[in-house]
């Protein structure tokens, strides 16, 4: 059995009325990339904020290391790392200087703190930049001097809000080059927020997908995509009508739908059923001219579990500024 | 409200690094730096020279109709006039004295800003996912108002006395130091209050509010330009809460030889400051992790 790094039990927060985290459960393994995904004002953040201690739970709490977030948060402070949504950096002084400022937060000497935050600049390929004030920098730089930053403590669990938001998407992915690295050289274990599907689907070991403070789904990728349903395939034959007959006599086939380019069939395993479909079909005299298996998408995953596609909600950074701006008004 | 349990730090722990992350961005800043420093030397350059009361009373060549009375008695009169008003008949200094308290109060009140200026960027998210006491926090950035009221004081101090502030004969080093100690008191009792009032604050236009309803009522309501002695009966119990009355006590006691009962204004100050942090580390426990 795989140990733990976090476990959630009944995690729930209310400001005033309105709950933006609903009684969640759920555990993570230790060395794996567990992406939170969910639109905007899901409860992502707030969940990420009780984990890492900013917020008391309001009720339930959360084993993180082994330290209750409540009883215990000095201790679950000291083995975390955390990359919060908001650039954090303190903007007048440099890179090397907040490096430093957090090596002594952590209460890390100052000779093992200057080789790690060498070692951590060189990482993400800030070397350069390190005499130089946080605010010249580009929003690429700046995150990843953020995940340098929480990494000085040398953590077992690195927290990540929001990682790529309002990053294009070359930096996007130069950000997961390094995340992917800590998981692989350091075996952290990874806990990360996004609303971007295609990174929730191409990095996370596993994946909750949490709407209006309520965790809908849980489990890898490929789970989930097997939990809507199955994949699909795609078949143009001489004689669609027999076809379709002949496909939904055979076992295990979910739906057989006829398009105007041929048939669809809604199938577990599609690569594992695809032959015995197509023997069928060639028993029965129809002949198959093409065919082709698509895993169902992260979207439509998505879609299956909160009945709207995450897309509609994917603000401009501009506008989610803003949003956040104000949450974080109606909160205080 | 949590209680934090035991860690494998000290009582201290980050609280240099945070006051020294502040002291950094100071004097890092050298127009913010040269800004603040001229501050104090207007004041006590053109207000406290301006003014001057006692060159009002002597020296002048005032006299009352149908009486000549020798010029010598009517400064002698002056001189006594002042004396029994502000317990020396130099204004000038006893003004200089006050503003020693003045510009501390003024630096103090920054303080509440950089908490929220650390909460609206971002900082203050950072610094509380680290292992650094709650209580800490507050006080890191008290130490360092702390610090920055200090030589702001020592700035306004020697400017006077280039100006012509005069001590009482025989003053000695250890004068100074116990004024040192009484504005230390004070500066960390304002900065504690400042930050304690900004905690749960989210905008700096509220905040720059809280500290303009506070700064002249604070100085006004002291014995910065006036003895408690010489204001209305309903001002003078204000007077007497205002802390800024028993640091300039301490101050013109020490420096100027006015007598004043420093047992009594150190008791204050010491209880100002002491109350005050007090209630800025516990609110700090309850406002810092909602």
């Amino acid at each position: 059995m795989r140990n733990l790094a976090i476990k959630a039990i009944n995690l729930t927060k209310r400001f005033g009325k309105s709950v933006a985290v609903d009684h969640i459960n759920f555990e993570v393994y230790e060395g794996e990339i567990f992406g939170f995904l969910g639109p905007n004002g899901a409860g992502k953040s707030t969940t990420i904020k009780m984990l890492t201690t900013v917020l008391t739970p309001s009720e339930g709490t959360a084993i993180v290391n082994g330290y209750d977030v409540i009883k215990q948060p000095a201790h679950v402070r000291q083995s975390i790392g955390v990359v919060p949504q908001e650039y954090t950096a303190d903007e007048d002084l440099t890179g090397w200087e907040n490096m430093m400022m957090m090596a002594g937060l952590y209460g890390i000497p100052k000779k093992v703190a200057e080789e790690r935050s060498k070692e951590l600049l060189e990482m993400v390929e800030l070397t350069y930049a390190a005499k130089r004030k946080v605010e010249t920098y580009s929003g690429g730089m700046r995150r990843r001097l953020e995940i340098a930053m929480s990494l000085i403590s040398r953590p077992r669990i690195l927290f990540l809000d929001e990682p790529t938001l309002g990053l294009d998407a070359q930096t996007r992915a130069a950000i997961w080059q390094y995340i992917m690295k800590l998981k692989e050289e350091y075996k952290m274990t990874i806990f990360v927020t996004t609303h971007y599907l295609e990174e929730a689907d191409m990095y996370g070991d596993r994946i909750a997908i949490i709407d209006k403070g309520k965790i809908l789904a849980i489990g890898s990728p490929k789970e989930l995509k097997e939990k809507i349903g199955g994949d699909l395939v795609s078949l143009q034959t001489n004689n669609d009508e027999l076809a379709i007959k002949v496909v939904s006599s055979i076992d295990g086939i979910l739906n057989v739908k006829k398009a105007n380019d041929g048939i669809r069939i809604k199938v577990r395993n599609g690569e594992e059923k695809a032959p015995e479909i197509l023997e069928s079909l060639v028993k029965n005299g129809i002949k198959v001219s093409r065919m082709s298996i698509t895993e169902p998408t992260m979207d439509e995953v998505y879609m299956e579990f909160t009945g709207k596609r995450l897309r509609d909600e994917d603000a401009s950074a501009q506008e989610m500024f803003a949003f956040r701006r104000t949450m974080r008004r109606a909160r205080t | 409200m949590i209680e934090e349990e035991k860690n494998n730090y000290s009582v201290f722990h980050g609280l240099w690094t945070l006051a020294s992350r502040e002291l950094k961005k100071w004097y890092k800043a050298p127009v913010i730096l040269l800004l603040s420093l001229i501050q104090p030397i207007f004041w006590i350059g053109i207000f406290g020279k301006a003014m001057n009361l006692g060159s009002i009373f002597t020296g002048t060549s005032y006299n009352i109709p149908g009486l000549t009375i020798p010029k010598q008695v009517l400064d002698q009169i002056g001189l006594e006039i002042l004396k029994q008003t502000f317990g020396t008949s130099d204004y000038f200094s006893f003004l200089a004295a006050g503003m020693l308290s003045f510009i501390v109060l003024f630096t103090s009140m920054q303080s509440g800003m950089s908490i929220v200026w650390d909460r609206r960027l971002g900082v203050l998210d950072r610094i509380l996912t680290t292992p650094v006491a709650r209580g800490n926090i507050i006080i890191g950035k008290v130490l360092s108002a702390v610090i920055r009221s200090l030589v702001q004081a020592t700035i306004v101090l020697v400017v006077a006395i280039l100006l012509g502030m005069t001590f009482y004969p025989g003053i000695n080093p250890l004068d100074f130091l116990g004024v040192y100690a009484a504005l230390f008191l004070m500066a960390f009792g304002l900065s504690s209050l400042f930050l304690m009032l900004a905690l749960r604050v989210t905008s700096w236009e509220s905040q720059m509010a809280i500290m303009n309803l506070l700064n002249l009522p604070l100085l006004f309501t002291s014995n910065a330009f006036y003895p408690v002695k010489s204001m209305p009966y309903w001002l003078k119990p204000v007077a007497y809460i205002n802390p800024l009355t028993y640091s300039n006590g301490v101050a013109r006691g020490l420096l100027l030889g006015i007598s004043t009962n420093l047992g009594l204004d150190f008791l204050y100050l010491g209880l100002f400051a002491l109350i005050l942090s007090t209630i800025g580390i516990v609110l700090s426990w309850k406002y810092l992790s909602k």
